[in-house]
């Protein structure tokens, strides 16, 4: 049992921003959640899953973004409450069908939170997902800390409900995945019968069909949902302002940035000359609010993350604005105050406040910061990311590279997103060579096979993880397979989604609440499409180069599945299948020709140098005993006993 | 519930260490210990790829009252806690000031960079020599070594957490330790964990400072 579904009316618990969102949607009477797993959203899930049996939810992992879109829009359409969570770049990929949802409207409450990453922190890309509110022209909400992270998304329901329409609530990683004291109101009872209502009139919105047709008609409506939407902004506790009430200098911020925001001007000691203008609901500006608050000063300053969106909104209402209240400086990002890619933190507020009012701040002694970094160019050698210890992908990678390279006719290989997208730095022996969203490995790969006609010889390769082959490799596969484009799919099958946490997807036996499911194998789902289907396991370093060797000389798609758990897998960890150690008396070092192969090149994270003995040594705390590191010691120094 | 004393407002802990080490554990176990004493605890975290062999930090933020922004502001840290040596060096120069406190495990990590050869990783006698230079106040334990003796490394950071109680200035006591952790790990696993706590409390003990 969890606190978030046994916590009383009252409590205060410390909860992470992604179990407040959780914890708030049980408070509103949710009944269906969906999302694909994705940091930093997929604790939402996740915590919903947990108390899903004793609080009568449907919690599923869809197969993406956009089937878990439809599948909580199903439930609104049927009278219920449903939540749907991801992270930026999966409202890309749910957009589509956004935009229609947006023009057709909804029945029950429907909120779909989307969780940004700021500065990348576990992503590749920074994507702003809040454009999508002013595009599709849905409310967008931002909660300003974790207590509001649960209370409004039981306003978002509610709103949701009484509009009709999808609302957007956006956190970022600095909420989802920071932690604070949330104090819990009353769970919701929900005894609602799901029924959809679709023989009424075509343009009724409770009993007709849901449709995005007429579309201009819809569109009408829908920008008349938005005007009652900005009334209730107006309105909204979620805006508030905190200062002197003439200030020299306006800030107007939203989400993790207002806490930066409210600490960088107690740091500058500023609070009689700043004032605080927190939004929460920051698509559509509610216009009357904003023009109350614009005119008590010239100044303004905009902090926020990532791309200059409340920026480029606060000017357009000024500019309509300004025969009344006059004209304004602003400063932010668009000025250079605000840095425009990245994260904000509380330092990056404190340098643009102390540089528009012309304050002096060190937060240390002079000689102190400079001390303490020069100290640092020794004390703290970099850490560049690496694969785990015993991770599969580093023995996959190893084979992958070193066939291509005893193949020799410069072949590559496409990647895309997962652990796996490592290897396109040193810890993958540098074998990625394209990456980018998921999926696109394979319809680069689909692409570059199909260069033969114009004299491309290089053999093409993709890998894919096995949740992201679900998730998007299928339509690519496909087009690989109908137009005969001639490359090596590999799927890095590790047995769960492994980089967000290991939650399941459809090619295992089980589901996120733990309920057995049926697994789709993706062996039989390769050969039913025409591909020839190889597996091995990558520990296995001789046969899976073998295989690779003899894929490459056949014509056509073939897929090679490499098959072995994560090492962090939940049935993996802290089980060592072997004992390895280093015979000191038979590793020769510097001496042995291999050019320390194993930790110059290999680079596991258990395997250490020895420079004063000269011979390589493992770290009995680190290594999870794959043994593959065994295999490839050329004098047989690094050994490996089987954990009986 | 009772509310506690700091001697800041907001007191700021860093818990650093390398991906996998277990600093969100150690963090959500402090941050639930002082929740429990009445007062406010913001946490920022990071973890997700930067998971991978990289530095990762918790920033604790421990408040009579309020939530205060999850990232710690430069040079602004009470408390560092570090689950490795050369982390705590990181650290200091991003948020050290001459009135910091280092609590630091003795256990190197190293980077894939050291491995291959390409960096040096600094003997543990500077980097003592170093966060002596740089804080007002440090303890070195050799956490993980206790922990091995125990049979599991990760026990350590049950130690360091025994270790932060055992200084003093946040409130921490033995009574919120067993009722958090019991909430987390299997009853049999209980005792062991109550022993690493007491460990790590008689590690700063006067007597024992600066053995290692």
């Amino acid at each position: 049992m969890s606190v978030i579904s046994t916590g009383q009316k009252g409590e205060r618990h410390l909860l992470m921003g992604n179990e407040a969102i959780a914890r708030g949607a049980l408070e509103a009477g949710v009944s269906v959640i969906t999302g694909y797993p994705g940091t930093p959203s997929s604790e939402i899930i996740e915590t919903l899953a947990r108390v899903s049996k004793d609080q009568n939810l449907y919690v599923e992992w869809s197969v993406n973004e956009k089937v878990a879109m439809e599948v909580a829009a199903a439930a609104s359409f049927a009278g219920l409450r449903s939540l749907c969570a991801m992270k930026q770049n999966g409202v890309n990929v749910g957009s589509d069908f956004l935009l229609h949802l947006a023009l057709s409207g909804t029945r029950g409450g429907m909120v779909l939170v989307h969780c940004d990453d700021p500065g990348s922190l576990s992503s590749a890309n920074e994507g702003e997902s809040r454009h999508f509110a002013r595009m599709l022209e849905l409310p967008q909400l931002e909660a300003g800390d974790f207590q509001e992270a649960k209370d409004m998304i039981k306003w978002a329901f509610e709103l949701s409900e009484e509009i009709r329409t999808v609302v957007m609530v956006r956190s970022v990683t600095r909420l989802s995945h920071a932690s604070g004291n949330v104090t819990f109101g009353e769970l919701a009872r929900v005894e609602k019968k799901a029924f959809f209502k679709h023989d009424g009139f075509i343009l009724d919105p409770i009993e007709g069909p849901m449709a995005s047709l007429p579309a201009p008609y819809k569109h009408g409506q829908q920008q008349e949902k938005l005007k009652q939407v900005i009334a209730r902004f107006e309105e909204s506790d979620y805006n508030s302002y905190r200062g002197p009430e003439s200030p020299e200098l306006l800030l107007i911020t939203s989400s993790a940035c207002h806490l930066y925001s409210k600490e960088a001007i107690g740091l500058l000691g500023v609070q009689d000359r700043v004032g605080l203008l927190k939004l929460g609901t920051t698509w559509p500006l509610p216009p009357k609010l904003m023009e109350k608050y614009l005119a008590i000063t010239d100044k303004i300053l905009i902090v926020e993350e990532v791309i200059p969106f409340l920026e480029e909104n606060v000017k357009i209402l000024a500019a309509e604005f300004a025969n009344r209240i006059g004209p304004k400086t602003f400063f932010g990002k668009r000025e250079g105050n605000i840095p425009a890619t990245n994260e904000m933190n509380p330092d990056l507020v404190v340098t643009a406040l102390a540089q528009i009012l012309a304050i002096d701040y060190a937060p240390v002694p002079e000689a102190y910061a400079k001390r303490s970094q020069e100290l640092a160019f020794f004390g703290a050698p970099g850490r560049d990311l690496t694969f785990c210890a015993g991770c599969p992908h580093r023995a996959s990678f190893w084979s992958i590279h070193n066939t291509l390279q005893m193949d020799g006719r410069e072949g590559f290989v496409c990647g895309d997103i997962g652990c796996y997208s490592m290897a396109v730095l040193p810890t993958g022996f540098s074998t990625l060579k394209t990456l980018h969203s998921m999926g696109s490995g394979v319809g680069l790969a689909s692409g570059f096979g199909k260069l033969g006609q114009f004299g491309m010889d290089q053999p093409v390769l993709a890998t894919v993880g096995d949740s992201t082959f679900f998730h998007a490799v299928l339509p690519a596969l496909v087009n690989a397979i109908h137009h005969q484009s001639d490359i090596t799919i590999v799927v890095l099958d590790n047995s769960g989604t492994a980089m967000t946490g290991f939650q399941p997807h459809p090619g295992l036996p089980v589901d996120v609440a733990g309920n057995q499911a049926p697994a789709i194998d993706v062996a039989s789902v390769c050969e039913a499409m025409g591909a020839v289907v190889r597996i091995s396991d990558p520990f296995d370093i001789e046969k899976t180069q073998q295989t690779l060797f003899e894929l490459f000389a056949m014509k056509g798609l073939k897929v090679l599945i490499l098959r072995q758990m994560c090492a962090l897998s939940p049935e993996k960890k802290a089980q060592k299948m072997f004992d390895v150690s280093v015979d000191e008396t038979v590793c020769i070092g510097q001496n042995c020709g291999c050019n320390q192969l194993c930790t110059r090149i290999f680079k596991c994270p258990g395997l250490n140098w020895d420079p004063d003995k000269g011979v390589s040594r493992i770290d009995e705390v680190i290594c999870a005993g794959c043994g593959v590191c065994a295999s490839i010691c050329p004098s047989g120094a690094i050994q490996r006993k089987e954990v009986a | 519930m009772k509310n506690a004393s700091l001697p800041f407002d907001p007191y700021n802990v860093i818990i650093t260490g390398v991906g996998g080490q277990g600093n969100v554990m150690a963090s959500r176990v402090i941050g639930n210990m002082l929740s429990r004493k009445g007062l406010s605890v913001t946490i920022g975290e990071t973890f997700g790829a930067s998971q991978r062999g990289g530095s990762v930090m918790s920033h604790l933020r421990i408040s009579a009252a309020s939530y205060w922004s999850p990232q710690i502001p430069k040079g602004k840290c009470h408390l560092v806690v570090s689950l490795e040596p050369t982390e705590a060096m990181r650290v200091l120069t991003n948020y050290g000031n001459p009135d910091v406190t280092v609590l630091c495990n003795t256990r190197p990590v190293h980077a894939i960079g050291v491995i291959s050869g390409d960096q040096q990783y600094p003997s543990l006698e500077d980097i003592r020599s170093w966060v002596e230079e740089l804080s007002r106040a440090c303890w070195f334990l050799n956490a993980t070594e206790k922990a091995l003796e125990l049979g599991n490394p990760i026990l350590g950071n049950i130690m360091m957490i025994g270790a932060a109680a055992g200084i003093g200035p946040l409130p921490l006591d033995k009574e919120d330790f067993e009722a958090v952790i019991s909430e987390t790990i299997p009853a049999d696993k209980l005792g062991l964990n109550l022993k690493a706590y007491d460990i790590g409390v008689r590690m700063v003990q006067p007597t024992e400072r600066f053995k290692f």
